[in-house]
């Protein structure tokens, strides 16, 4: 079956022949397409505005297909998938396709890179753009050929009339096409002819990145550019009272010391000359608001987790009397820690204020964002703010912020002069924006027959806002549910960490159905099926995953992991960003201590469109989430973080990856993001593994620190 | 202040910067060659990774005044045409996601070919164990060495 658009004429703002004679098309589709954008955190950041897509391709005479890659490139692929969709409608022959990563362009709708969300939102627009431009190669075909539209077709970069045997190449084609009126129905291909979607398609900045050009933000340089670094308060709470800077004016390259709202920015030469002067420094701070260490954390998690008050996100049927006819009643606690970001690039951002406009280069998963934050702090029009998108060296959620964007174009526009603004890892790791920290009361009342029957959770968080995801399984399961969240406020900045909150909801949901599963005496796998089983028959309140698709994720994994027929082994589900996936861990003895030794996964996000980049998304999620569940910790003491840098905060290295075996579900329905569901379900399959293989239950993380666990986990290190 | 005189892939360079300045600032800011990274500025993570007389070094501990008359390789002088082995094996393996730890992974890979063609599993995971990647692409890096040590001869 194919697929017949309907295509406004008014989507389409642009068709121009080129000055090289080639053929440029400008897509953009209607205000009433651009679906809603599901936000990555409550209050991380603002909805974009919803203006017109534009997806532009230009054909060249020689035939070089260039397609302008609009969205933010971190590492979840998108700058060889999206153009791999465009480049399947249209025919092309992906060798002579050329990528560009455009700028901040108005033209492009939902220009950034968060919440798995870029997929969803332009399946249908670059299917759209590259069969459009298909259509119209073909019409041109047709007058050149004098044979009708039906009788040709299209193949690897030509148009081929089958029976003379003719052929014209697009490059030949693309002038004439430029003439034609944009048709106003375009027909997509059956997606069992796709022939470049789902197969293994390499980088298409493979050579750049492996031969070491500038790609990255940090890496823009130039002629006059200064550079600078910012000393930012080390205590959360604190703010600068005064400052001497004459020690660190007097080193060789130093321009200048700048203090603005709560920084003093060390301008100079070069970046080891400012990062020599900012040590000499002598800043004194005063307090501006609470000073909190991780111990005041503790507490406070304990009291209100008993608070009298907490927002009620779901409520369904009566628990209270569930609880109180409870055969069985389990309950228990799970903690995750502040953590950082640390994408390998640290934060950077060029500016250029200058009287007529501004120039920024760099890094950020939010362009239009940062552009209109630099545009209110400067009191200027966004028009006049250029924003040069670079690769991102890692994202994870921190460049979702603009603070290190707008900073630079506050220094530049006090210094009148272009700057370049580097953090250091101390700089990013103790000025995060941290995943928020949290701690969960889970309770369950099972009956005679251990059948759940009531379901508590609530969170208390701080800075993360609704720490829960109360519609999320097991909701719609049970006939009597509470979910509640309970929110402090710190002066300890968090932010979107990639999969917010369900990267320590989904590993404490998952563990606690393990304990409820045993309690029951009930295989893991088993018990969440029929839970999953009594939703779809008997459902309670909405229900707003897919439960067949849960449960073929389910399956699958339980199918490829020989679930039931091994030792140690740990399940765990997870729904989220559209996407499920679901992962068994599987844990071996070694000299009497736990190694995690493989991990299965089965996931299901539609539509596989780049085979290589989507199985780096899967195994990258679960080595970030297996490596932070087990070692990420960030803790604080009189308001500063106590991890700084590699040394003391460790990430999980190469001889600590587990074997990950991943297998999609083959369904072709309409892709969905992988940038982040593959990482939510990772924690608690560990640590339901860990469990069977040691008894011991892991409700902290990380791991490694849990009292249980010290020195118990096997380290290959 | 002096003045450095430098063999970087085999050309010539001078930096006039203070003695203490770490390579990899000098190669980033003032030789123009930023193929080699910045991570954590303290030998940790391997971003920063370069080959001194062969020997892979973190760049970003290592001052300029120790490097005398030793012949300095970044990844941009790897190889010609960026078809070093390891180059070929990365893009083929398809390694990279954000790719920013990626030189530096390779410049490791390479002085521990360069050393050893042909090193067992364990020899692989023991030097590749010193590179930090956040994006966990481990598993390919770990092929990828594997398939350059098996196209050499």
């Amino acid at each position: 079956m194919s697929n017949l658009l309907t295509t406004n004429r008014r989507n389409f703002l642009k068709l121009t022949a080129t000055i090289g004679g080639g053929l440029m098309l400008g897509f953009a589709s209607s205000e009433a397409e651009a679906e809603s954008v599901i936000f990555l955190s409550d209050k991380g950041l603002e909805g974009p505005d919803l203006v017109n897509f534009n997806n532009y391709l230009s054909i060249s005479p020689d035939g070089v297909v260039t397609i302008f890659s609009p969205n933010p490139e971190l590492g979840q692929n998108i700058k060889t998938s999206f153009p791999m969709v465009v480049a399947e409608e249209l025919d092309a022959d992906w060798t002579k396709v050329k990528v560009v990563q455009a700028a901040l362009d108005k033209k492009f709708d939902r220009q950034l890179t968060g919440g798995s969300g870029a997929v969803p939102h332009s399946w249908e627009r670059l299917r759209k753009a590259g069969a459009t431009a298909r259509q119209m190669l073909v019409q041109a075909a047709a007058v050149r050929l004098n044979v009708p539209v039906a009788s040709l077709s299209t193949s690897n970069g030509f148009v081929l009339h089958a029976e003379s045997g003719k052929k014209l190449s697009y490059g030949e084609l693309a002038s004439d096409a430029g003439n034609i009126p944009v048709p106003t129905e375009v027909k997509l291909k059956d997606k069992k002819d796709f022939k470049l979607i789902g197969t293994f398609v390499r980088n298409v900045d493979n050579h750049d990145m492996f031969t070491g050009k500038p790609l990255y933000g940090i890496d823009f340089y130039r002629e006059g550019m200064l550079t600078a670094m910012i000393q930012r308060p080390l205590s959360f709470g604190m703010k600068v009272k005064s400052v001497d800077s004459a020690a660190a004016k007097a080193m060789p390259g130093i321009v200048d010391v700048v203090v603005f709202k709560n920084n003093v920015a060390v301008v100079g030469k070069s970046t080891w000359q400012v990062s020599k002067a900012r040590k000499l420094l002598k800043i004194e701070y005063e307090k501006e608001g609470a000073i909190e260490s991780s111990a005041d954390h503790d507490k406070l998690f304990k009291d209100l987790l008993e608070s009298k008050t907490a927002e009620t996100r779901r409520k369904d049927g009566d628990v209270d009397m569930a609880f109180k006819n409870a055969a069985k009643i389990v309950r228990s606690e799970y903690q995750c820690p502040f953590l950082p970001h640390n994408p390998m690039e640290p934060m950077n951002f060029f500016a250029h204020v200058r009287p007529d406009g501004v120039e920024l280069v760099g890094p950020t998963q939010t362009p239009e964002m940062a552009r209109g934050e630099v545009a209110k702090l400067l009191g200027i029009s966004p028009e006049l703010i250029t924003l040069q998108l670079t690769r991102l060296g890692g994202g994870f959620g921190r460049r979702l912020k603009a603070d290190y964007v707008v900073e630079a174009a506050e220094l530049s526009n006090l210094i009148k002069a272009p700057v370049k603004v580097i953090w250091t890892r101390e700089d990013d790791m103790g000025g995060g924006s941290y995943r928020p920290a949290v701690r969960y009361r889970f309770e369950a009342a099972l009956d005679a027959a251990g059948n759940i029957t009531g379901y508590k959770l609530r969170g208390v968080g701080i800075n993360v806002g609704n720490c829960t995801r109360e519609d999320n399984f097991p909701a719609g399961a049970v006939e009597n549910l509470l979910i509640e969240s309970v929110e402090h406020k710190s002066p300890i900045t968090t932010g979107a960490w990639r999969a917010p909150v369900t990267n320590f909801l989904a590993y404490a949901e998952q563990s606690f159905i393990d304990e409820v599963a045993a309690a029951a005496g009930k295989d893991p796998v088993q018990f969440r099926l029929s839970l999953l089983d009594k939703a779809k028959n008997s459902p309670t309140g909405a229900i707003k995953y897919d439960i067949d698709r849960f449960r073929s994720v389910i399956n699958l994994a339980a199918e490829k992991s020989g679930w039931g027929t091994k030792k140690y082994q740990g399940f765990s589900v997870y729904f989220s960003h559209r996407s499920y996936v679901a992962q068994v861990a599987e844990v071996e003895m070694t000299k009497g201590k736990p190694v995690v030794k493989k991990i299965y996964a089965a996931a299901d996000c539609g539509i596989v469109i780049n085979l290589s980049g989507a199985h780096q998304q899967i195994r990258g999620g679960i080595v970030d989430g297996m490596g932070h569940a087990m070692y990420g910790n960030i803790t604080f003491k009189d308001g500063a973080a106590e991890q700084k840098n590699f040394n003391s905060f460790r990430l999980i290295r190469l001889k600590e990856v587990p074997e990950i075996d991943v297998h999609f579900v083959d369904n072709g329905i309409d892709p969905t993001g992988l940038g982040e569901p593959a990482l939510p379900p990772t924690g608690g399959a560990v640590a339901n593994a860990l469990f069977k293989a040691t008894g011991k239950r892991l409700r902290n993380q990380p791991f490694m620190n849990q009292e249980e666990m010290k020195g118990n986990i096997g380290d290959r290190m | 202040m002096a003045t450095y005189k430098l063999d970087i892939n085999g050309r010539a360079y001078d930096a006039e910067v203070e003695a203490d300045t770490p390579l990899l600032w000098v190669l980033r800011d003032h030789c123009g060659l930023v193929g080699t990274k910045y991570g954590c500025g303290i030998a940790q993570c391997g971003a920063c990774t370069v080959h001194v007389d062969g020997n892979a070094i973190r760049s970003c501990t290592f001052p300029v005044s120790g490097v005398g008359t030793k012949k300095i390789t970044t990844i941009e002088g790897l190889s010609a045409n960026g078809d070093h082995p390891l180059q070929l094996a990365w893009d083929e393996v398809d390694v990279a996601q954000c790719g920013y730890c990626q030189a530096g992974q390779i410049m490791t890979a390479a002085a521990l070919l360069k050393k050893n063609p042909k090193p067992t599993q364990e020899q692989i995971d023991n030097t590749m164990n010193a590179n930090i990647c956040r994006c966990g692409t481990y598993h390919r890096i770990r092929e990828a060495v594997v398939l350059a040590s098996n196209k050499t001869k």
